[in-house]
């Protein structure tokens, strides 16, 4: 009872503030501000000078977290599958260990080992393979540049895969015995039991766990700093650069002036928006799902 | 390779204020005392120093702090890198006793900080950094470029490596039809800074569409984070143009262009033609001061770095340990920062250096 009180007055303490903070940042610049991209800080103290424009960072953020999903959410399933449905504990238990350890990992490492290794050596030649070849349609136009939005994302991918395979593996544990032995008897083939049985009842729970992984992967900060590119302008190809929310705040409030520190909470701000935007869409979605299929999972 | 030395120049920093708390714990080894010659040190001074701000100066400033308190076993000094605005901002707050940033105090930050403190800032220029143009053309060594071209190729203009505007430059060099791909620090930074400082005075199209400072909306280009995400950016892509400071430049071997600078002589980027960039330059008395218009041997894209001190408001003690300390670092410190490949910023600069040294505290 305590603890839940304090949890909220942090939190009450924490919007109050940084939205007092970045108020002027909202007022001066008013709907540009999730529109333009133009990001152009002022050197004052007292007032707000500078253009703060962060549809780049906005895009960025979306770009990445979209393409570390699509990635990671078939690849947990199936590792899920595998680990509740086909492996055996003595298999099951070392793959458990394993894929948890990725989670242990410090994103800094993730970003360190991106940017010296798996971008330019394992990313990089299948990137250029797929920009020569469908270079034509705009979202894979090439050149390669050495820091982008899908390398920026796989590696998001990987850091995510362990929250959603650890949730949809619980999910999965829940689905009744009874159920599988049900579809075995009619003759289903262990595909057919995970496909029709295991997975639709358990949808609910993966979307959960999908939004989860998902509100990781928009917040992430030092690994795609690194391997993001800072880019300042809108790229469509994925494999050009760009910025994220994060990744900017992280970057240059170090070296900010007093109303650029002001601008990049207004950042804050709006990244906080943006998750609990996605949040409550991901409840609205489990609950239809949930209505839909009789249950209610997370 | 290149991360291990990275790590190394982080870490170290980090060995080094270890040892001195280590130092300071073991305290009252006499060793140190009657045995440093200048500046009246040796004499027992007791005080603790705070100081924060730039992380570009960070590792000589550490060992200076090093040596300094090797002879006072009596100060104790730290030296936070939190960077130069947060520098600037605790300096002005009065957190710290001293500030060390990249770019000098602008007017009203000036003004703010001595009407808090009730009396004068003071500048004191420490070391010079430059900044160096990498790039990655296999084949070409040893190339050149000047204020136009370097423009044109951060603005976009130029998008081939064989472009005749660095063809006219290159003589002989047998540049590639290859594309030129730009990196840049995504990070808030005083290389940043003093490159498009550089860009900026140069160039009236560089100062309309893109400007000056420690972040700027790059029209091209990958952006990298620290010298070390530039430098994968420039090494990964053939083609690849970027600029670092010049001591992460060296320490990793890169290939830097020489730079023309304003008497049309083209100059490597070393530490010789650092420290000679101030030679010719009109530093006016308060000490604050770009480094621009550089001619003779002087290499064109350099900048200071300083410390921030109060000419009042110290007690005695803190008063004579700082002054002590930024003394003996301004006489003996030069050899450590040439070792840790920052330029000395000359004898006639630390002289005037030294006057502001003097004042702190006058005021009492």
């Amino acid at each position: 009872m305590l603890s839940g009180a304090a949890v909220l007055v942090v939190l009450g303490l924490m919007i109050g503030s940084t939205t007092l903070d970045s108020l002027p940042v909202f007022f001066s610049q008013g709907i540009s501000f999730l529109t333009g991209t133009n990001w152009d800080p002022g050197a004052s103290r007292t007032e707000i000078t500078g253009t703060y424009q962060a549809w780049v960072f906005i895009y960025g953020t979306l770009v990445t977290s979209l393409i570390a999903i699509v990635i990671a959410l078939p690849v947990a399933v199936g590792i899920a599958l595998f680990l509740t449905e086909v492996a055996g504990h003595r298999l099951a238990r070392p793959l458990i260990y394993m894929v948890e350890l990725l989670a242990a990992v410090p994103s800094v490492i993730y970003g360190l080992w991106g940017l010296h290794f798996f971008a330019p050596v394992i990313l990089k030649p299948p990137a250029n393979a797929v920009s020569d070849a469908l270079g034509f349609i705009p979202i894979f136009a090439g050149p390669v540049i050495s820091f982008n939005f899908f390398f920026a994302g796989v590696v998001l991918a990987i850091m995510i895969i362990p929250i959603i395979t650890a949730l949809v593996r619980e999910v999965f544990t829940a689905v009744p015995d009874t159920d599988r032995q049900a579809g075995f008897a009619l003759g289903a083939t262990r595909w057919e039991v995970m496909r029709s049985i295991v997975v639709p009842r358990s949808r609910p729970g993966i979307i959960g766990a999908t939004m989860l992984g998902l509100g990781r992967a928009l917040g992430e900060t030092i690994a795609v700093a690194l391997l993001i590119g800072g880019g300042t302008a809108i790229n469509f190809s994925i494999f050009q650069q760009g910025e994220t929310i994060a990744a900017k705040i992280v970057n240059t409030f170090q070296e900010s002036t007093p109303e650029g520190i002001d601008a990049l909470i207004a950042l804050g701000v709006t990244l906080f928006a943006m998750t609990i935007v996605i949040n409550v869409a991901a409840r609205l979605i489990v609950r239809r799902l949930g209505d839909v299929s009789g249950e209610a999972v997370a | 390779m290149k991360v291990n030395r990275t790590w190394v120049r982080t870490a170290l920093p980090l060995a080094v204020v270890g040892a001195v708390v280590l130092g300071a714990c073991s305290g009252g080894s006499p060793s140190g005392s009657g045995s440093a010659a200048s500046a009246g040190t040796g004499s027992g001074l007791s005080a603790d120093l705070l100081g924060a701000g730039a992380t570009f100066p960070d590792p000589v400033y550490q060992e200076w702090i090093g040596g300094f308190v090797g002879t006072e076993p009596g100060v104790n000094i730290t030296y936070e890198p939190i960077g130069s605005g947060g520098g600037v901002e605790q300096f002005i707050a009065q957190s710290t006793d001293f500030g060390g940033s990249d770019a000098f105090m602008k007017d009203d930050e000036i003004t703010a900080a001595e009407q808090a403190r009730g009396c004068s800032v003071l500048h004191i220029p420490t070391v010079f950094g430059a900044v160096a143009v990498a790039y990655n053309l296999s084949g070409v060594e040893g190339l050149t470029l000047n204020s136009d071209t370097l423009v044109k190729i951060f603005l976009g203009g130029i998008t081939k490596w064989n472009d005749p505007a660095i063809a006219a430059l290159n003589p002989g060099a047998s540049l590639p039809d290859e594309d030129v791909i730009v990196a840049h620090r995504s990070d808030g930074s005083g290389t940043t800074s003093i490159f498009t400082t550089y860009l900026d005075h140069e160039s009236a199209d560089w100062s309309s569409q893109v400007g000056k400072g420690k972040e700027v909306s790059w029209p091209v280009g990958v952006g990298g984070q620290g010298n070390d995400g530039v430098s994968a950016a420039i090494a990964q892509n053939d083609g690849g143009i970027g600029y670092v400071e010049l001591s992460y430049a060296i320490e990793n071997g890169l290939s830097v262009a020489s730079m023309v600078n304003a008497d049309g002589n083209a100059i490597e980027p070393t530490l010789e033609s650092t420290a000679a960039a101030a030679d010719g330059i009109t530093i006016p008395d308060d000490l604050r001061f770009n480094i621009l218009d550089v001619g003779g041997d002087g290499y064109p894209i350099a900048g200071a770095t300083w410390i921030l001190a109060y000419t009042c408001g110290y007690d005695a003690a803190k008063a004579d340990a700082l002054k002590a300390f930024l003394t003996w670092s301004l006489e003996n410190g030069d050899s450590i920062a040439e070792s840790l490949l920052y330029a000395p910023i000359g004898d006639s600069l630390q002289a005037r250096s030294l006057a502001n040294v003097a004042r702190i505290n006058e005021g009492g």
